[in-house]
């Protein structure tokens, strides 16, 4: 173990912040995007039906093939962590816009029209009063990219650039058992602690939620 | 570099052959439908059980989000290293890849079904069983096909990855192309892959409408944006 460890650590331990930036950073630009390109959808049914017809292709394409073809329309080197980058911010995108359109939409009536009588304009309603409320939503959207996305980025060891995805590829050409299950465990971990997180910051932001829960 | 793409498919070499595009597209297909027919068959009957009588859902929910941490990658190596190379640690990757959306849709469009269908189909007599079969499971059908979409899709993804511990596909395109430095060719096989899959996504949008019972078809419209997201549904429905 302590021999395992000895020889492996330096790997294990680029691979896991590897795996990090490779999957958080595109988490974070997908809903940097999809919040006002969500919020531009549900003001106007022309941005709202091509971008849901762009975001159901895009989600069909498989990652791998996403990664590949990415060199060819960046321009970028095949090996460049970036093509993951872009292809899982993608990814993130055409999942989390659905989540925010899906979000806003189900805004109850009522809601929307007591903010319209206190006298607020379209989009300090959306700010203020609908975005809050589509938080649940937006999370539940949130989850389900970040889990996908912590696993789909091993993926990109096929081409050289996976984060723990590289434990899988080099265990598998040593053929060490040790090292595969290391970036087995390693990568589930990542995905849970990142679901716990995206759980606990949407408690934080639904205050009334946990308000009802006490009651 | 589009140039190389149509030069690689013009090209009547990569059309026939134990290597050309069409067996590989075969082979492709067949693991993709072998993969999801074991894991239909293990994964609806549990999905109709749990939820029906609602008992295990914590644990059918847990399977699902389990399952989509698991990296598909760095379990087929291992069960490769474990086994033995060939289509079986293959398939068992797929399914096990398979099994939480099919299982999870099944259980959360069973869940879904409004009491009142249910409640009034006990109300005429129905058996259990009959109530599963001829008022839940019609109601329910558009998730689970929307489930079993999901599936495919990430099982036609994840295919590719059969090439790397030397099976056939559309991921020999990758997977050779890269040992040979050859960018084309495996741009190549990323469209074709990337054509698979859309192709297929097709094929379910058909199949979900038909899968609409005719009685609810015409309900959907205000039910429907209700999202059912306290299932976790994955959104690619």
């Amino acid at each position: 173990m302590i021999e395992f460890l000895d020889a492996n650590s330096p790997r294990i331990l680029a691979g896991l912040v590897q795996h990090l930036y490779l999957s958080v950073l595109p988490i974070i630009i997908g809903l940097v995007l999809a919040i006002p390109l969500g919020m531009a959808a549900v003001r106007s049914r022309w941005i709202d039906a091509p971008l849901l017809g762009a975001s159901s292709v895009a989600y069909s394409i498989p990652s791998l093939a996403l990664f590949i073809v990415m060199p060819g329309i960046l321009g970028t080197q095949i090996l460049d962590p970036i093509n993951v980058i872009v292809a899982l911010s993608l990814y993130t995108l055409a999942l989390l816009f659905r989540s925010v359109t899906d979000g806003l939409k189900a805004v109850p009536e009522p809601v929307r029209m007591a903010s319209t009588a206190m006298g607020m304009r379209r989009l300090r309603q959306l700010l203020t009063v609908e975005l809050p409320i589509a938080v649940p939503v937006i999370a539940a959207g949130l989850r389900v990219t970040s889990v996908s996305n912590i696993s789909m980025v091993s993926v990109g060891a096929l081409i050289g650039v996976g984060g723990l995805g590289d434990l899988f590829t080099y265990g598998f050409q040593i053929g060490s058992l040790p090292l595969i299950l290391t970036g087995i465990v390693l990568s589930v971990a990542l995905a849970f602690l990142a679901d716990l997180i995206i759980v606990v910051l949407q408690r934080m932001l639904t205050p009334w939620a946990r308000a009802r829960e006490a009651r | 570099m589009v140039g190389d793409l149509f030069a690689f498919f013009a090209d009547a070499q990569h059309w026939t052959g134990p290597e050309g595009i069409p067996l590989r597209a075969a082979e492709h297909l067949l693991y993709t439908v072998l993969a999801l027919l074991i894991a239909f068959a293990i994964a609806f009957p549990v999905g109709l059980l749990i939820g029906h009588t609602n008992r295990g859902a914590f644990l059918a929910i847990n399977i699902g989000n389990a399952g989509r941490a698991l990296p598909t990658l760095g379990f087929l190596v291992l069960l490769v290293l474990l086994t033995t190379v060939g289509l079986v640690p293959v398939l068992v990757a797929l399914v096990v890849l398979a099994i939480p959306p099919i299982l999870t849709a099944t259980y959360a469009g069973i869940r879904n079904v409004e009491p009142d269908i249910v409640d009034a189909s006990r109300g005429m007599g129905m058996t259990e069983r009959q109530v599963l079969f001829q008022a839940e499971l019609p109601a329910a059908l558009p998730i689970v096909v929307g489930g079993l979409r999901t599936a495919t899709l990430q099982v036609v993804s994840t295919a590719t990855v059969a090439a790397y511990v030397s099976l056939g596909g559309l991921g020999r395109f990758l997977i050779d192309g890269l040992a040979q430095r050859e960018y084309p060719t495996m741009l190549a096989g990323a469209v074709l892959v990337a054509v698979l899959a859309i192709a297929l996504d097709v094929v379910f949008v058909g199949l979900k409408t038909v899968a609409q019972p005719g009685g609810l078809a015409a309900r959907t419209k205000p039910t429907s944006r209700r999202p059912v997201t306290n299932h976790r549904q994955s959104t690619a429905s």
